[in-house]
């Protein structure tokens, strides 16, 4: 009985479905985030399937990235130019910078296109137990750019875990004596929240944060 | 194994009603490969939940799984990965559903990662710390019989255990104080010069959450002195409580406190002031007498009256009633002082469970909304 169940889960294991180079590009699929082996295996299925109209198209955009791929020197954005598009856009205002942790929360804030100025990414957060210190992030650059002039306004929009506002404090000391206006994002009740599922900890914010009607 | 699948049976609702107002029991309690329980399942009594059986049978094991249900380690403060049944497959789930309420929540750990504490709230993973949005569980174990001899740190667990039923944000409170702490200890000890505007940083955090624990253990503290003034000349001896700080409880002062005491502070490796260090000092009222000198039968008696005087506390303030955890309650009571307790339990309408080795302890306690169950070897039975 138990051999019996043995074979029963060895056998895709032991008969190969596909050729190694198919299996080979399942595995490197499997290895993205949010992937696993379920649907690494479908997206080759689908891709094999659509060679000309999805195979094709995606291997030339990614081709096209990975030669170009670079660090923004300004910002530290990830794009296919440096500077970024961001910093190179004429329509952006050059006065106002938005600080974040990593590429992932400028692109979310992007994403938004309420932000009209241009970024700046850290790299990452304070964290002593992780032995990251302000020499492993963006720091520097960022006060060379404020120091620089020509910024009014600098919003420091980390995380709300203890790292993300201990890094926005430790960069509003960083910053103090510049001529610059160091905002940071509000804290409270999220759209379309209740108050009756909040948690004590951001409704006690949103009380503090609280604002006149008109 | 058997977690991950035992949590999923959970709802996929993740925005139900919170506690306030709502009467706080557990209706389904079940454990899987947790301590010497394989699989219990225990459908608990509104009321009163008595379970009796020998020494090392898994008595307190059922009150330790209903202890982590709240945030923190538990009642016996062991380690996460030791909880897994030892002839199991690793791993261990604890799930309860709340009574007349559409709530189920679960807590447990997967074998491929034994130290990592899964929560489950209706479904969705949630943060240990937000159990206590949920639920207020508060215990007394023979343990702590010697809180008032020991150190400090059983007392201020003990006390923040009573301030985390009126104050839900006592506990992310707290560990985001102590993470800042740990932050700070680690740049303090570093042999390198480190940036002094990162330690203001921590410090400022480490301000800002202590200076929030400091109020709400000051806003318990005195609540909870009225209501002990209020509890009937009983047979308990009456406790007058007092908070002794290290350190100052406003935020603004706090942060100067730690600023000027970092030489001192990376000297011994720690902060040494601080709400971290707080001590509950407790007097027996009638005599005067620090609780360390009293009986250890006063003693008990103290905890019992600060254990009810809190129960009330919280039905007054939040409206519902908190689970307790008698663990060995009857063991230093004589059958007055017990008779006494069950009778004073009663009148408060919670939720609570205890353990003896023996039924006939139990006698005196009411039946209404009662149930009994005998343990022996892991396996619970019920008795009626």
């Amino acid at each position: 009985m138990t051999f019996l169940l043995q074979a029963v889960i060895l056998l895709p294991k032991a008969q190969a479905m596909a050729s190694q180079e198919i299996e080979d590009l399942a595995t490197a699929l499997a290895r993205l985030p949010g992937l696993g082996p379920r649907s690494a295996r479908r997206a080759v299925l689908y891709l094999l399937k659509k060679r000309e109209t999805a195979f094709t198209p995606l291997v030339d955009a990614m081709e096209r990235v990975r030669a170009n791929l670079s660090t923004c020197d300004l910002c530290g954005n990830v794009d296919t130019q440096s500077p970024c598009g961001i910093c190179t856009d004429p329509r952006r205002d050059p006065r106002s910078l938005c600080v974040v942790e990593e590429v992932s929360d400028l692109w979310a804030l992007d994403r938004s296109r309420l932000f009209v100025g241009r970024y700046h990414v850290l790299g990452g957060r304070l964290s002593a137990l992780d032995g990251i210190g302000p020499e492993d992030l963006g720091v520097a650059s960022l006060v060379a750019r404020v120091a620089a002039g020509g910024i009014d306004e600098v919003v420091l929009a980390m995380n709300a875990t203890l790292e993300g506002q201990t890094t926005a404090h430790y960069l509003a000391e960083r910053l103090e004596g510049y001529p610059v206006r160091l905002t940071q994002l509000a804290q409270g009740l999220p759209m379309g929240g209740e108050l009756d599922y909040l948690d004590e900890g951001t409704l006690a914010q949103a009380l503090r944060a609280r604002k006149p009607m008109v | 194994m058997p977690t991950i699948r035992a949590l999923s049976i959970l709802r996929a609702n993740p925005f139900p009603r919170r506690y306030s107002g709502a009467r706080m029991a557990l209706s389904n309690l079940s454990l899987s490969q947790f301590r010497n329980h394989e699989a219990s399942r225990i459908a608990a009594g509104a009321r009163f939940n008595v379970i009796w059986g020998d020494n090392g049978a898994g008595k307190t094991n059922i009150l330790e799984a209903i202890s982590l249900l709240a945030p923190g380690r538990g009642m016996r403060r062991a380690s996460i990965d030791q909880m897994a049944r030892q002839q199991g497959p690793g791993g261990f789930a604890i799930s309860a559903s709340l009574a007349g309420e559409e709530l189920k929540i679960g807590t447990g750990t997967n074998a491929d990662a034994p130290s990592r504490r899964l929560v489950r709230v209706n479904g969705a993973a949630a943060a240990a710390t937000s159990l206590a949005d949920w639920l207020a569980v508060v215990w007394l174990t023979p343990a702590m019989d010697r809180l008032f001899l020991e150190g400090a740190g059983g007392r201020r667990r003990f006390f923040d255990r009573l301030v985390l039923a009126l104050h839900p944000a006592h506990a992310r409170h707290a560990a985001r104080y102590e993470a800042a702490m740990r932050e700070r200890n680690r740049l303090l000890g570093e042999t390198r010069a480190v940036d002094p505007g990162w330690i203001d940083a921590l410090e400022a955090r480490m301000a800002e959450h202590g200076g929030a624990m400091a109020e709400a253990r000051a806003d318990t503290l005195e609540a909870l002195e009225v209501q002990i003034d209020a509890l009937a000349d009983g047979p308990f001896a009456q406790p007058t409580l007092a908070l002794e700080r290290k350190g100052p409880a406003e935020t603004d002062a706090l942060a100067a406190a730690l600023r000027s005491g970092r030489a001192r502070d990376r000297a011994a490796g720690r902060a040494l002031a601080g709400p971290h260090r707080d001590d509950l000092i407790v007097t027996m009222r009638q005599k005067g007498q620090p609780a360390a000198l009293c009986s250890t039968g006063e003693q008990k008696a103290m905890l019992i009256a600060i254990i009810l005087a809190h129960a009330d506390l919280v039905a007054a303030r939040r409206g519902s009633r908190l689970i307790l955890l008698l663990d060995e309650i009857a063991a230093h009571l004589d059958p007055a002082r017990r008779a006494a307790l069950y009778e004073q339990l009663a009148d408060r309408s919670g939720q609570v469970w205890m353990t003896g080795t023996d039924a006939a302890l139990f006698e005196a306690v009411p039946t209404a909304g009662r149930a009994d169950w005998s343990v022996s070897g892991g396996v619970v039975t019920p008795t009626g």
